[in-house]
């Protein structure tokens, strides 16, 4: 049926029958633990029902067979206590080493945080070569090969795209054979931060930091997607991590930081109505659209309208303050790890899109700077 | 006291009950109670299979085509809900009432209009939950553990799913004390408790864990609830709260409440493997000990569902052992059935080729439990389709075959009639291969990666998930089967005999097929 679609890189193959191949000791070990209990489970398979379906086979009553009548032997029932339990034991010892392995994220190279939105995550690099380093990661599949009731040729699209819904526009860069040490938070619901070929999946909580840690032993482009419920674009936040070698990675941190740098806006300055809607919208497309829809018009009952909304025609302090602040027991978060500027311009937007004539259309950066504070 | 004998003096009166619907609305009489039961846990199965469908047709295929990703999270949450609450809880305490009292030797159960009352709660709770697709927002959509603080997110379709599920927990917590008062209290001379039945004995067991931990789950979509519109902040770390303890706090209800779910079903085959083997139960007290090591375990593994919460290494390893140690217990059960059927006369009706169904299956299921317990290797796997498989197996094939397998052991004691051998086989073989043909792919799946809940997935999946989506039509249809089976065995059918199965021990086959409205008025002695 998908014979045109090819393997993923760095993500699942065609028809993938088993766990992901490992690029990591941890990822390693999993593949071994797995295929050892899976040879426990089969030899238990075999005996158990073999012994069944032999009875299931041999016992009948239509060949003939009267039944016995023993119902009891205290012996038999110890020792099919006591081997089990020694079997268990013996599942419980290398899985012991793993978790201690595992839960060991002291002594990283590199510290980065991986914060969870809705719907993308956010990445900065906390501490190690690269420290400063901030981006927020989105899917880059474009809605036209997703959703095949507004794009009838969707179909054909994605089917052309191996790394369909598995693709981000900024991947989280890493060197290889170093210990990255991930520290999950999030700004709204839990989210998970998973790379199968890592063999780590670690929830991201709001309000509280966990970690993990990888050592990736291979370069390349590891693929992995949100693994806790957390919404209605759930599976559309997916992780992509590029393991590039020492030297690779220091060129990308130096680009980055020139580029964060360039990108750097000076708060204090006047900006321009139309400056400031050009920017908005893009802003307002990788942050807001999700939800309130790029008309504006929000999806009824779920994600309230922008177009003609009160709080958005109303007092900028109102719409400031909730950008800031998100609304509690609301999907609307707070939105305080974009810029000053970012904020600015997505809030002129919104005052002059969707049909939307605000009386103080222009909200300037230096507005939400002070109301930071 | 002379008012209680005046009743039994005048006993003609007793026979006499209102007929149409007041019949089952004012019913208290423990058969009509039990049919109400398994009726009502029918209809939501059928409802929880079509939301079930629907979300398997909107997967069928990778991109977007029938349901939006808001609606299918809906799907997904209202499916759990109702199977949980609505279909397969209910239908154990539907067979909980119709048996217990027939298989103890007593008239009814203890309290006759209580059990009225926690029948009549279930639809109202089955509306809510229905009703909630209806409102602003639809209904809740953050799946069936209500993770806060997605479901602190959610719109007025939460709430009333809180409702439902507060009011389906005070109908199972007064069913439980009635067939806990009914087992202790009015079993009759002579049965000594063990000499009980296997399934009274887990339903005793059960009723014990649905009290224990029904309020637990209270408290936590309570405090929920408070989060929600009161301005407290039990989960919301800005407030002091912390979200993981809810997490905490639902699974202490919810690990107990997936054995509450398998007990009664280790019982009912307890009941079944024996009477075609025409054998006595192998290793019956330690069965009785087995299931209630199974049911004290159950109280300290919650945390096997939190693994990647991001425990201490102490708490991984804790309830790593604690779950592993489960599989002791299971497995003595396992290989009691296996020793049962070792050298008896065996034949194979419906009721004996679920049964047989059930241990195969189920065991799979637990095989994966085993896999899924071992914390490192759960780090790859949680919240994959891999678990989507594993609880699937127990659930569907654990539970719902052996409360097929019991419906038709049970049914021509309660018709009178016997039920067609040709459709419930064809029902058996149907729903085992297309039960199969389902959820086996989903473990290829979950080991790729495929995360669960997701209404859209990369394309490298879509084999196996077109598989899947065919194999959930097959099983769904596989039901209309029993439908049949069960409407024909109640219109007609071969008079049954009183002890229609020739193995069958028990109090319940020594009354008349079908069960008259009242019975063991005067107590049998049990010698």
């Amino acid at each position: 049926m998908a014979a045109a679609v090819s393997d993923m890189p760095g993500g699942p193959r065609v028809n993938q029958l088993n766990i992901a191949d490992p690029v990591t000791r941890i990822a390693a070990d999993q593949h071994w633990v797995h295929w050892f209990l899976m040879v426990i489970c089969a030899v238990i398979f075999v005996l158990v029902f073999g012994v069944m379906f032999y009875s299931v086979w041999k016992h009948r009553k239509s060949k003939g067979f009267k039944p016995a009548t023993f119902h009891e032997s205290t012996s038999v029932e110890i020792a099919w206590t006591i081997v089990p339990f020694i079997i268990v034991i013996g599942m419980a010892l290398p899985a012991t080493r793993m978790v201690v392995e595992q839960k060991d994220t002291s002594n990283s190279d590199i510290t980065i945080k991986a914060t969870g939105y809705q719907w993308k995550w956010g990445y900065d690099y906390l501490k190690g070569e690269g420290e400063g380093i901030s981006f927020l990661a989105t899917l880059s599949t474009p809605r036209e090969q997703i959703d095949d009731r507004q794009f009838p040729d969707a179909r054909s699209k994605r089917e052309a795209n191996p790394t369909y819904l598995m693709e981000v526009d900024n991947a989280l860069v890493v060197p290889v054979n170093k210990k990255i040490r991930i520290v999950t938070t999030a700004n709204d619901v839990i989210h998970a931060w998973m790379i199968p070929a890592f063999g780590v999946k670690q929830d991201a909580i709001p309000g509280f930091l966990r970690d993990t840690w990888f050592k990736a032993e291979k370069v390349g482009v590891y693929r992995g997607q949100c693994a806790e419920l957390c919404g209605k674009d759930h599976a559309f936040m997916p992780i992509v991590v590029e393991v590039k070698s020492e030297e690779d990675y220091r060129t990308w941190v130096e680009g980055k930081k020139k580029e964060m740098l360039a990108k750097q806006d000076d708060p204090n300055k006047e900006w321009q109505q139309a400056e400031l809607q050009a920017r908005g919208e893009k802003v307002y497309a990788s942050n807001c659209a999700a939800c309130h829809q790029a008309s504006g018009k929000g999806v009824p009952g779920n994600f309230p309208a922008l177009e003609g909304s009160k709080l958005v025609l109303g007092p900028q302090e109102g719409q400031i303050e909730i950008l800031l602040k998100g609304k509690a027991g609301t999907a609307m978060a707070s939105f305080k790890q974009l810029s000053d500027v970012e904020l600015a311009a997505v809030m002129t937007y919104t005052r002059n899109a969707f049909g939307n004539k605000a009386e103080d259309g222009i909200v300037q950066p230096k507005e939400v700077l002070a109301a930071r504070k | 006291m002379s008012a209680v004998l005046d009743h039994h003096d005048g006993h003609d009166h007793a026979h006499d009950h209102p007929h149409g619907w007041r019949r089952w609305v004012y019913a208290t009489n423990h058969k009509d109670i039990g049919t109400c039961y398994l009726w009502f846990s029918f209809a939501m199965l059928l409802v929880g299979g079509v939301n079930a469908l629907l979300l398997r047709s909107e997967l069928f295929q990778p991109g977007l085509q029938i349901v939006n990703p808001e609606f299918f999270n809906q799907l997904t949450t209202l499916h759990g809900l109702i199977m949980v609450f609505g279909a397969v809880m209910p239908a154990f305490v539907g067979f909980a009432n119709w048996q217990i009292p027939l298989m103890i030797g007593c008239s009814d159960m203890a309290f006759a209009r209580m059990n009225n009352f926690s029948f009549w709660l279930l639809p109202v709770a089955a509306a809510l939950l229905v009703v909630s697709y209806f409102v602003p927002g639809g209904a809740t959509a953050a799946g069936w553990t209500l993770y806060a603080p997605l479901s602190v997110q959610m719109g007025p379709g939460m709430d009333l799913a809180i409702f439902a599920v507060h009011i389906m927990g005070a109908s199972s917590i007064m069913g439980s004390i009635n067939i806990i008062t009914t087992i202790l209290n009015m079993r009759a001379p002579g049965m000594t408790l063990m000499k009980m039945p296997m399934f009274v004995w887990t339903w005793l067991i059960t009723a014990y864990l649905l009290i224990a931990v029904m309020p637990v789950l209270a408290g936590a979509i309570t405090m929920v609830l408070t989060d929600r519109h009161f301005g407290t902040s039990f989960f919301n770390a800005a407030g002091g709260g912390d979200p993981v303890m809810y997490q905490h706090i639902f699974w202490f209800f919810g690990h107990p409440e997936v054995y509450i779910m398998i007990l009664p079903a280790f019982g009912i085959v307890s009941e079944i493997i024996p009477t075609f083997a025409r054998k006595k139960l192998f290793g019956y007290s330690s069965m009785v000990y087995a299931t209630a090591s199974i049911a004290i375990l159950s109280f300290i593994v919650w945390a096997h569902h939190m693994f990647t919460t991001g425990m201490p290494v102490t708490g991984q390893l804790f309830f790593m052992y604690a779950t592993m140690l489960i599989a002791v217990p299971t497995g003595v059960k396992i290989f009691n059935w296996v020793a049962t059927m070792w050298r008896g006369a065996m034949t194979f009706e419906t009721p004996m080729l679920f049964a047989i169904g059930f241990i195969f299956v189920f065991t799979m299921g637990g095989f994966t439990g085993i896999i899924l317990s071992v914390a490192p290797l759960d780090i790859q796997l949680h919240d994959t389709y891999y678990v989507v498989a594993h609880f699937h197996y127990v659930l569907v094939a654990g539970s719902l075959f052996a409360l097929f397998a019991g419906t038709y052991y049970w049914l021509p004691k309660w018709t009178g009639h016997m039920y067609d051998e040709k459709i419930g086989k064809l029902h058996f073989w149907s729903s085992l291969i297309s039960f199969n043909v389902t959820f086996f792919p989903m473990h290829f799946l979950g080991l790729a990666g495929m995360p669960r809940r997701y209404a859209d997935y990369p394309m490298q999946f879509a084999d196996f998930n077109a598989l899947v989506t065919v194999g959930a039509f097959w099983f769904g249809l596989s039901q209309l089967i029993f439908l049949w089976a069960v409407v024909k065995c109640i219109k007609g059918g071969a008079k049954a005999a009183d002890k229609p199965w020739e193995g069958a021990e028990g109090l319940e086959w020594t009354i008349p097929s079908p069960a008259p409205f009242h019975t063991f008025e005067t107590p049998p002695v049990v010698k």
